[in-house]
């Protein structure tokens, strides 16, 4: 198995993707500089936190527009695993690749916390070693987290059994309180919550281990 | 006119002519208080600067410590008090920036940030909101963890108020750059942001007091991109892996100017810089405009003679300008040439070095204006229970939660202690078995009422958080912020805090490693309390930092230190004097900073023998305080304290650590060894706080409750503002 870790200017949780990746699940990992043009060599594709392009515009407004991206969008058609936590989930909006959008969060300042979620789904090669209900502890840090979908689109991503996770008490004001999705084809997930920081007991929980532990069963498969 | 008649006269002496009106520009930024140091610069010597971990102390972009296995940690603290109070969202983000460019100047990756604020009072809202943005706005998207701090509430900081923003960053010890301009014939580049008109005389106006038309200054506060930093930050990190940089400098204060003339003298050499080449943000700017031009995210740096590709090669990858604008010459001068013409020729050593050094009158005693004794004995209060509900609600002891949480403490997946958590932030070095500690203090209310033991407390309570968390403190950096320098009494706090900074910063053994001092921090004549803010830096093995919070019930509750006396003069300093009698009088606790230094010694080891399960050393506040932080939403205490009821529950003496164990005779043991006091003051319990004295119960509060008043107070008093 190997994963890239998209580079954007501006992405600043690569380092930690990169570090959970092969530090605490002994992934080869490579940092993958965002001028690439195929990504046939990856098995997962993670799309990092940070602040791509400054964010300026809207959050992942331009980064869809980068060279990687059009890779991206082919590496996904061809079945490829993405994920994408946070800015990365925001990029996916904005690409098209996952439906509604991110905005402001509802008492409109950056939130840093440890928050609860819950699996929904344990019906994807993110979430297969996950325990349906069962909480998870992860940190949030996002400005614009609040997602937002027309009620026809929550509608179906319900009936579609593609809401990965919710939050426990939620702190964003997300529609229905969703903090995660899945795309129809439920190769690409995202999802606001840094579970890459909650991988070892040194930070505080492990909680986020079974969604790479998955990952890696999924492509072992 | 900035400078004085007799420092114009030095100027003409050592230009040996009359200046142009640009030179003359030039001189005043770079000899301003800001830039020069010049009535801080004799007693800044004082202070200790030697130790077997520095590697590099004052005079650099920032000082550095070497922690072994070739790792090398660079940190500094720096204020950005003026340009906050004139424009707070861009002046405290731009305050961050420009400590963040020290940092990774010197090859640096910053990985920690902390900030000690300073406000009049919680209902300057929009002041306070403005701050917290700036801050989160910079950090958050330039991915560094703000991991700490202190906020603090006085109305003397109501005119003046104070953002001192500390980093701290990682480096290979072979990886270091110094910003040292060397090579006859090396280009000079310019890279990052283009000039504009924004920053101009910013360290002129940091270097006076302010006035009715203080508010017109807004043209002088920079404003900040902190995405353009974080490219900045790759960039610079990625060149200098090239091997064809020899130097590089970021242009913070006085921009181009200081930039080219430190670097310059540093290396005792000359630059020639042609303004013409200098990317610039709009037409038309005059030399003088671009030379004191404070743009945000600039660097200037001096590369290898022919290698100049290589630099380009990666500022062109991260998409930023970098044009060589000059050239390092033999004759030791800065020369700027803009549209063919000479626009001024100095000597780099008469404007870096030759700044005028003053040795101000101070041989009196420090301004202070409140009474040594207590007003009156202090009274039996009626209700203990709510004399602490108020001070856990009031500004300065409540919860910081609501600013925190706006800060991103966990970006780059090293903070094993984030804010509250434990005494000290932690953040672990991910390439080695060690984590670093670190602590920001500063007390203006015990360094008005007596500068020199004000400032040795501030030493002394964070060497005490390192040492509560297990660490060793290795070296400190200091923020002076104090007022108009020209005032004899205020000179004399200045002169006694930086002496009392010195002998406690020797006893504990951290050296300062550098820092910044603010001074004319007074507006229409009302000066701020002295507040010198220590940031000190500690080693230790990478583990589960001991935490504030009580971990389990029936666990011994143990004050490490003892209770340690405090008199009624001395309670006069207390934050119960400030916000149950709303008085002030008398002295700062009284510090033996040989005993604190045992009961470091002593809970150093209790940590190394993992015997603590919880650990909070006792500050603002005092035992009732600490007892109330350390309780979580299930866990309170009930303890026994004798001596003067209100005295004995909140007075702040230092040398103290509360802890809790299962161990308490071990505990007991390792005081003996050093000579300290121990005593068993009670157990934890389920769900309530119970403080007792003698057959009395002076407090008695479920932990929900005083969890609730702790937490909840900033947040209401914030709500709405924006």
């Amino acid at each position: 198995m190997r994963a890239g870790v998209i580079v954007f200017p501006g992405s600043n949780r690569d380092h930690d993707a990169f570090h959970t990746l092969t530090a605490n699940l002994h992934v080869p990992t490579d940092l993958v500089w965002h001028d690439q043009t195929s990504l046939s060599a990856y098995d997962l594709i993670v799309l990092p936190g940070g602040f791509s392009y400054g964010d300026y515009l809207r959050c992942g407004a331009i980064a869809r527009f980068s060279p990687v991206m059009a890779a991206l969008k082919k590496f996904a058609a061809d079945g490829g695993l993405v994920f994408g936590i946070c800015n990365g989930f925001q990029i996916l909006v904005e690409a098209g690749l996952l439906p509604g959008a991110l905005i402001r969060n509802r008492n409109l300042r950056f939130i840093c916390k440890t928050i609860a979620l819950t699996t929904s789904t344990t019906n994807s090669p993110f979430t297969s070693k996950l325990i349906r209900g069962k909480l998870l502890n992860v940190p949030i840090a996002h400005g614009e987290g609040q997602y937002f979908a027309d009620p026809q689109t929550l509608d179906e991503l319900e009936a579609e059994d593609r809401i990965a996770f919710r939050y426990l008490d939620n702190p964003n004001g997300s529609a229905r309180d969703i903090a995660g999705i899945l795309n129809q084809q439920r190769n690409i997930l995202g999802m606001m919550p840094h579970p890459e920081d909650a991988c070892e007991p040194l930070m505080g929980s492990t909680d986020g281990l079974g969604i790479f532990e998955s990952l890696i069963t999924a492509v072992r498969q | 006119m900035i400078l004085t008649e007799l420092e114009y006269e030095k100027v003409k002496t050592l230009l040996d002519r009359e200046p142009t009106p640009t030179e003359l520009g030039v001189f005043e930024v770079m000899w301003s208080e800001h830039c020069s140091y010049k009535s801080s610069r004799i007693h800044l010597k004082k202070l200790p600067t030697q130790g077997k971990y520095i590697v590099q102390g004052p005079g650099e972009n920032a000082g550095v410590i070497g922690i072994g296995d070739g790792w090398l940690i660079a940190f500094k603290i720096e204020s950005h008090n003026h340009p906050s109070y004139i424009e707070p969202f861009q002046g405290a983000a731009t305050g961050v920036g420009g400590i963040l460019r020290d940092i990774f100047t010197m090859g640096a990756r910053p990985i920690a940030v902390m900030d000690s604020l300073r406000f009049g009072s919680i209902d300057q809202t929009r002041l306070i909101n403005g701050v917290v943005e700036g801050i989160a706005h910079y950090g958050n998207c330039f991915g560094v963890p703000t991991v700490g701090g202190e906020t603090v509430f006085e109305p003397c900081y109501s005119g003046n108020p104070l953002v001192n923003v500390f980093a701290l960053g990682i480096c290979r010890e072979d990886e270091i750059f110094y910003a040292k301009a060397s090579g006859i014939g090396n280009p000079v580049i310019y890279v990052g942001a283009k000039t504009g008109r924004d920053g101009i005389h910013g360290a002129s106006m940091a270097s006076a007091e302010f006035t009715e038309e203080s508010k017109q200054k807004r043209p002088n506060v920079q404003v900040g991109d902190p995405f353009l930093e974080k490219l900045l930050l790759e960039a610079c990190l990625e060149a200098m892996k090239t091997g064809a940089i020899v130097a590089i400098q970021d242009m913070g204060a006085a921009g181009l100017t200081s930039s080219s003339c430190e670097m310059g003298s540093r290396g005792g050499v000359g630059i020639d810089i042609d303004l013409d080449l200098v990317p610039q943000r709009e037409p038309g700017m005059t030399a003088y405009e671009m030379l004191l031009s404070e743009s945000q995210e600039r660097m200037l740096l001096v590369a290898e003679k022919g290698r100049e590709e290589e630099v380009f090669k990666v500022f062109k990858k991260w998409s930023l300008d970098a044009v060589t604008i000059g050239v390092v010459t033999p004759d030791g001068k800065l020369r700027i040439r803009h549209h063919g013409k000479i626009e001024a020729e100095i000597p780099n050593a008469a404007l870096a070095d030759e700044a005028p050094k003053y040795d101000r009158p101070h041989n009196v005693k420090p301004y202070r204006t409140a009474p040594l004794e207590a007003p009156a004995p202090v009274p039996d209060s009626k209700d203990l229970n709510a004399d602490l509900l108020k001070l856990i609600g009031s500004p300065d002891l409540s919860s910081k939660r609501w600013i925190w949480e706006q800060y991103d403490y966990l970006v780059r997946s090293n903070t094993l202690a984030g804010p509250q958590a434990a005494d000290a932030a932690v953040v672990r070095i991910k390439e080695t078995d060690q984590s670093i500690a670190m602590s920001l203090d500063g007390n203006g209310r015990y360094c008005y009422l007596d500068p020199r033991e004000g400032a040795k407390l501030a030493v002394a309570e964070c060497c005490r958080n390192l040492a509560t968390v297990g660490a060793l403190p290795v070296a400190a950096t200091n923020n002076l912020n104090f007022g108009n320098p020209e005032r004899p009494e205020i000179m004399a706090q200045l002169v006694e805090a930086i002496e009392g900074i010195a002998e406690a910063c020797t006893h504990f053994e951290c050296p300062i490693t550098g820092g910044n001092v603010s001074l004319y921090n007074e507006t229409l004549g009302e000066g701020i309390y002295p507040t010198p803010v220590l940031g000190i830096i500690g080693l230790m093995k990478t583990e589960k930092p001991v935490p504030i919070a009580f971990q389990s019930e029936g666990a011994s509750v143990i004050l490490l230190g003892g209770f340690r006396d405090s008199s009624e003069t001395e309670f006069g300093s207390s934050q119960y004097a400030k916000v149950i009698l709303n008085q002030l009088w008398g002295t700062p606790p009284k510090l033996d900073m040989a005993y604190e230094k045992r009961v470091h010694e002593a809970m150093r080891t209790i940590v190394a023998e993992g015997l603590a399960e919880s650990a909070h050393d006792l500050s603002d506040g005092g035992l009732a305080v600490t007892l109330t932080e350390s309780c979580t939403s299930q866990l309170g205490a009930t303890v026994q304290l004798n001596g003067h009821a209100a005295i004995a529950a909140f007075h702040e003496a230092p040398s103290r650590i509360l802890l809790t164990t299962h161990a308490p005779e071990a505990i007991a043991e390792i005081a003996k060894t050093n000579s300290i006091d121990s005593v068993f003051i009670g157990v934890t319990i389920k769900a309530r706080l119970q403080i007792h004295h003698g057959d009395k119960t002076l407090i008695d509060l479920p932990v929900e409750s005083l969890k609730q008043t702790f937490e909840q107070s900033l947040p209401r008093q914030m709500k709405g503002a924006s």
